[in-house]
């Protein structure tokens, strides 16, 4: 075996260009899968930590009857904070938030939008909060995000009429002054939403000392449960973002399929060449003492090195570029804040050293694979007529 | 030495498909070539030379009859068997020298020895004896498309003799030299059997080569029509 990897590896070094153009494109292929994968692993943990940054913290409580995705619960899911988490919320490691529905009145048109009365002094979500400790006479403070300040064309110190019911259903109106628009990667945190003082909210609601959600700072493990409300883990609000990111990932891979087909191609290509122009040489290896197999054997190698050059290649000119990529990430062309999910406008490729070994493995084990097929046609040649040049 | 037998060839018969029918290559051939010998098959094209050199070399199989070879019966040898009588005792020379184009001049020599596994210093050592003998020394480092005809097959006679093999089959060896250079490498050839011993097997038709032979075994029609010896 060491012999075939002698003689694969003079052969060819000895070949020259159209070994050196195979290893070229292998080796871009190598490079643009790793690079591809590491921006899906970066968005992930990207996604991830923007969402415990701006939406879920370390894990949420839900009131029972909360279901984020059909706004009729809201008027329901509400409920007096658990006793036992009032020390974790004093001391800032957990905060409530109350969710109501409403809707908006920008420029005389209307706009159901979901109404969060949230802390002013809270730190574990990134959303200007602060912003909401504003005394403001006959408006209520409130921040909103970019999505929303565009959708609505509403900008710091603009006034606008929202409309909400009550407890006990009564309709009811004032006007918010926004004092901040803040910028987030989660879409889920800025589309239809106004932030404005949990106290304020709960007033106007008339649920003193109640909450939808309370969301508590670390994400440790078994967390006790309090009755009315379900335990929401980080990693079961981050599942999601598993699952789109799977789902990409797999779109994806057909454009990786394709990149190692092409480079696949040119490698078979250069193996059904070899083993036609090669007759002669083949016949010799015979003649000075190989068995068929090991010709096999040598050629499936030679295929099979393909893939050790392109690494090695990429790893000379592929490592700074990719520590560089890592460094400044990869800045989208298109506005990443439209695309409805948790995507930054930059997302920083990261790589681990599974995702490079297991790359290099699949890639060279489908070379091998690729260059033993033509190779076995050795196997049948007769060495005589091999010899000669002349083996069909 | 060179009366104890080195090939033995009894009765043998090879045959090829041809369309639906066969063509009979050897017809029943009957040689025994001592140790040390300088043979030739002599002949005109499609006589058999070829033929009976390869199946000499293991690389075909009788159809019929049986090839003695070192002890090793031909026909019955494995892949395996045939390749490591190869590697260990034959040495091939070829008419259009059947170098590797990528290697050097000493890769070139050396194969024979990576295949028989030798050490580095031992095979430097061979290897660079090698080229001695044949006056490649200035050409180490070239590849063989960089050589002239004659120092190709100088360096194919190398390759063949440096692990000393006790056999040498050398097909049309002068084939594409001219006629200074197939002196030049006949007489080397003719040195190498005197000084190593080794037994050389010639198919041709060339005169030059002819003039060298101490044996000629002229062959027509897959069969010997006459064995001379030829007595200085």
């Amino acid at each position: 075996m060491k012999l075939a990897f002698k003689l694969a590896y003079r052969n060819l070094m000895g070949a020259g260009l159209r070994t050196w153009l195979n290893v070229i494109v292998l080796s871009f292929s190598f490079l643009i899968i790793i690079w591809m994968k590491g921006i899906m692993t970066g968005w992930d943990h990207q996604a991830k930590i923007d969402m415990t940054n701006w939406e879920i913290g370390g894990g949420q409580y839900w009131q029972k009857d909360y279901d984020p995705y059909d706004p009729f619960t809201f008027s329901d899911s509400h409920a007096p904070v658990p006793a036992e988490l009032r020390g974790e919320i004093d001391k800032g490691d957990a905060e409530a938030v109350l969710i109501a529905q409403g809707s908006i009145y920008p420029q005389g048109r209307m706009q159901s939008v979901i109404i969060k009365g949230i802390n002013p002094g809270q730190n574990i979500f990134l959303l200007p909060t602060q912003k909401l400790d504003t005394v403001i006479s006959d408006a209520i403070p409130s921040v909103i995000g970019s999505l929303m300040a565009g959708n609505l064309k509403l900008a710091i110190g603009d006034r606008v009429m929202i409309q909400w019911r009550d407890r006990g259903g009564t309709f009811d109106a004032a006007e918010i002054y926004i004092t901040d628009i803040f910028y987030a990667n989660v879409p889920a945190v800025d589309q239809g939403q106004i932030y404005i003082p949990l106290e304020k909210l709960r007033s106007m609601m008339s649920l003193e000392d109640e909450a939808t959600i309370l969301t508590y700072r670390n994400a440790e493990e078994g967390r006790p449960g309090y009755n009315g409300w379900m335990n929401k883990s980080k990693a079961e609000l981050t599942k999601s973002v598993d699952e789109l990111i799977k789902v990409k990932s797999a779109g994806i891979s057909v454009f990786y399929i394709i990149l190692i087909l092409l480079a696949m191609l040119a490698i078979f290509d250069t193996q059904v060449l070899s083993i036609f122009r090669r007759q002669k040489e083949i016949g010799t290896y015979i003649a000075l003492g190989y068995t068929r197999k090991e010709v096999v054997g040598l050629f499936t190698v030679e295929g099979t090195m393909y893939s050790v050059l392109a690494a090695l290649l990429s790893a000379v000119y592929g490592m700074p570029f990719l520590a560089w990529q890592a460094k400044v990430g990869w800045t989208m062309p298109m506005d990443a804040s439209q695309f409805g999910m948790a995507m930054a406008q930059t997302l920083y490729p990261v790589y681990s050293a599974g995702l490079v070994i297991s790359t290099v493995l699949i890639i060279m084990t489908v070379t091998a694979i690729v260059s033993y097929y033509p190779s076995r046609r050795i196997a049948k040649m007769n060495p005589t007529e091999a010899l000669r040049g002349k083996a069909q | 030495m060179e009366n104890s037998t080195i090939i033995r060839i009894e009765k043998l018969v090879k045959k090829f498909p041809m369309g639906k029918g066969e063509f009979t290559a050897l017809n029943g051939i009957d040689l025994t070539v001592g140790r040390g010998e300088f043979a030739g098959l002599i002949g005109p094209s499609g006589s058999g030379k070829t033929t009976l050199l390869n199946v000499v070399g293991s690389l075909d199989v009788p159809s019929s009859g049986s090839v003695t070879v070192l002890d090793h019966s031909i026909g019955e040898l494995s892949a395996k068997e045939a390749a490591l009588l190869r590697k260990q005792n034959l040495g091939f020379i070829f008419q259009s020298y059947n170098l590797f184009a990528v290697h050097t001049v000493y890769e070139n020599i050396e194969f024979p020895l990576l295949l028989l596994k030798y050490g580095p210093a031992e095979r430097k050592k061979m290897v660079l004896e090698a080229i001695e003998w044949l006056g490649l020394t200035d050409k180490i480092r070239s590849k063989p498309p960089q050589l002239s005809g004659g120092e190709c097959q100088r360096v194919a006679i190398a390759r063949a003799m440096v692990k000393k093999p006790s056999l040498v089959l050398a097909d049309e060896p002068t084939a594409n030299l001219d006629a200074a250079n197939s002196h030049n490498i006949l007489k080397t050839m003719e040195v190498l059997n005197r000084e190593l011993k080794t037994t050389f097997l010639f198919a041709t038709h060339d005169e030059k080569v002819i003039s060298y032979l101490r044996r000629k075994i002229f062959l027509a029609d897959g069969k010997v029509i006459n064995d001379e010896r030829v007595t200085s």
